[in-house]
């Protein structure tokens, strides 16, 4: 049953994100950047751990949950840490997608070439 | 009517000439592939924690990360990716894989400049801004909290 | 009141040899059975498509020269541009011919730029034999202007397609074939367009500027045209300049038409139709000149347009400029009869009846 939760806050993530592409004409590059931003601050002010609790994949798939990670990040290693955590934290939750998009684009850009579009 | 105006004129006259399109298709389009590609990160999700019962929920979110990023790289390879892109449109840009084929596009549109100033100079062109901003505002989270 | 910007020529240069050389989907396209070489594969059996930019530029040039007759030592001049980056498609090509070489830049207006440049050097009696070429390719101008390939985003309505094609022409002093008998150079004009993605509409004001320049000057009419034929607007642009030449008190009919928007079939997906230097290039070089040499068409006023602007003016929010330039085309042969116009418009398809319908819709 947990899956319609997931389809259901998922789609309509990706939905705000396309109304953006149709209604201001914005480019994926700041989507990506706009939907990061809010889930930086969705975790700071406490609330993407409760949708997180019902939505699961369908708020941490979307690069919202990125953000989050990062937040959750900085956040959970400023308390242990102190100054050097607010640094550290957030490339340490996340370091694990970041270096996977990197060695996979890499990987690929080797083998693949692109294609003309029709 | 001095040049201003004139540009003001004629630029409110395009933005009505421009056809409009409707926009529920799209959005709905959006809506089910975005769906689609969040059952999917879930369903990893869901048989990483059968196959490995005692692994910790973040290692799985990372994996199930790492799976959906590797999926994405490997269809913007085969030139299936940007077919979805132009379909689902925010639909397969606001998820990780997304980002991932964000990463990945530029770098393999670029190999032909080489390895160094090709592929690792280009790959973050578009997904570079993703990083940077979310990298510093979870500093400046980190900071504030710090002092509350 | 400005100076006068349209040259007539005294001895018309003759077109004696034409040649157009375009992409896989192009020769789907509309004008499919009027090119000159379709390729199956739009990298043309190179490693990149910068690399088949330039080669199909290339074989453009040299198909031309052989249409003409001539050898290529007897060229004295190639005038050619592109879209990329310090016009490389255009100065590599012409390491490969032993001529005099002129680099231009003028956007998707780079065949009527060469066109008249070469008229004034043929027509002047300075040279005999001149080629005029110009191509772009849709890969490079995408990578270079907007994004990778492979980048799943989706394309605005208002968006065109990138031609991927060359074509190329020998303007000789003199000969058998269409002659060149004016041209007007436009002016840059820019209403303040920032929207990268609605090229028509930035181009639109510099082709009104230029038509009416040309009319004006020449005391001529729409009606003194068989075809009156812009580059690049597409659908949306070309409807503008209908709707500015009205405005301006010119009623464009029938027989005023966009390359562009006439490029593709309904179903290519292409949006707002083809653009790109080689846009009005191969349909010039193919159709268009094809119909001169029969007489089919006797008149026909080519007007290219292009958008010169570059990603970082965008990006430091700079406005798009355009420029138009005019080019009269005439026929060396009397026609066969009437009737011929309308069974040239049914031919190519969507575009004109799309012509109709904006028709129409003002009529009622």
């Amino acid at each position: 049953m947990h899956y319609l939760w997931v389809f259901l806050i998922g789609g309509l993530i990706c939905m705000l994100g396309e109304m953006l592409i149709i209604y201001t004409n914005i480019t994926s590059a700041r989507i990506l950047v706009t939907f990061v931003i809010i889930g930086v601050v969705l975790q700071a002010v406490g609330i993407f751990d409760p949708i997180s609790q019902f939505a699961k994949a369908g708020i941490n798939v979307p690069i919202i949950g990125f953000g989050a990670s990062l937040a959750k990040g900085a956040m959970a290693a400023a308390q242990s840490k102190g100054l050097l955590g607010a640094f550290t934290g957030g490339l340490e939750a996340t370091a694990g997608g970041i270096a996977a998009a990197v060695i996979f684009a890499f990987i690929f850009a080797l083998i693949f070439h692109s294609k003309t579009k029709n | 009517m001095d040049e201003k105006q004139r540009n003001e004129a004629y630029n409110k006259y395009v933005t009505a000439k421009i056809p409009k399109t409707r926009a529920w298709p799209s959005l709905f389009n959006s809506f089910w592939v975005g769906g689609v590609i969040c059952c999917l990160g879930q369903g990893i999700n869901d048989l990483i924690l059968l196959a490995f019962p005692n692994m910790a929920e973040q290692s799985a979110w990372a994996y199930t990360l790492i799976a959906l990023i590797f999926i994405a790289s490997f269809l913007t390879g085969i030139g299936v990716y940007d077919k979805i892109g132009k379909f689902a449109g925010g639909g397969s840009i606001v998820p990780i894989t997304g980002f991932s084929n964000s990463v990945t596009s530029p770098a393999i549109e670029f190999k032909h400049e080489g390895i160094i100033y090709g592929i690792c100079v280009k790959m973050f062109t578009i997904a570079g801004p993703v990083i940077v901003a979310g990298v510093v505002s979870s500093i400046v989270v980190g900071i504030i909290y710090l002092f509350v | 009141m400005a100076s006068r910007r349209t040259i007539v020529f005294e001895n018309k240069p003759v077109i004696t040899g034409s040649y157009s050389i375009v992409g896989p989907k192009e020769g789907k396209g509309n004008f499919a059975s009027y090119f000159d070489y379709i390729m199956n594969d739009d990298s043309f059996g190179e490693k990149t498509y910068e690399k088949a930019e330039k080669k199909m530029l290339e074989h453009a040039i040299n198909g031309a020269v052989a249409d003409a007759k001539i050898q290529p030592e007897e060229v004295s001049l190639l005038l050619s541009g592109d879209l990329l980056n310090q016009i490389i498609s255009s100065s590599y090509a012409a390491r490969n011919f032993d001529v005099g070489f002129l680099g231009l830049f003028g956007a998707c207006s780079t065949m009527a730029e060469g066109l008249a440049i070469g008229s004034a050097m043929v027509d002047s009696g300075y040279f005999d034999h001149v080629v005029c070429a110009t191509g772009s390719h849709f890969s490079t101008a995408e990578r270079q202007f907007r994004f990778p390939l492979e980048l799943g985003n989706q394309r605005p309505p208002t968006s065109q397609w990138t031609v991927t094609g060359a074509g190329a022409c020998v303007l000789s002093k003199q000969g058998s074939g269409p002659r060149v008998a004016m041209a007007t150079f436009g002016k840059v004009i820019d209403y303040a367009v920032v929207d990268v993605n609605d090229m028509g509409a930035a181009m639109a004001p510099a082709a009104m500027d230029t038509m009416l320049t040309h009319f004006r000057e020449t005391n001529s009419s729409p009606d003194d045209y068989d075809l009156i034929v812009t580059g690049d607007l597409g659908k949306l642009g070309s409807e503008i300049l209908i709707d500015l030449m009205e405005m301006s008190g010119i009623k464009l009919g029938l027989n005023y038409n966009d390359c562009g928007q006439m490029y593709f079939t309904r179903n290519q997906n292409t949006l707002s139709g083809g653009s790109g230097c080689g846009c009005s290039a191969t349909v010039l070089n193919s159709y268009i000149i094809s119909k001169l040499r029969k007489g089919e068409l006797q008149r026909v006023l080519f007007m290219p347009t292009g958008a010169l602007m570059s990603t970082t003016a965008s990006q430091q929010g700079e406005t798009i400029p355009g420029v138009c330039h005019a080019i009269v085309l005439e026929s060396d042969v009397k026609p066969k009869g009437g009737g011929v116009q309308s069974q040239d418009i049914k031919k190519t398809t969507s575009a004109s009846k799309g012509g109709s319908k904006i028709q129409k819709r003002k009529g009622g």
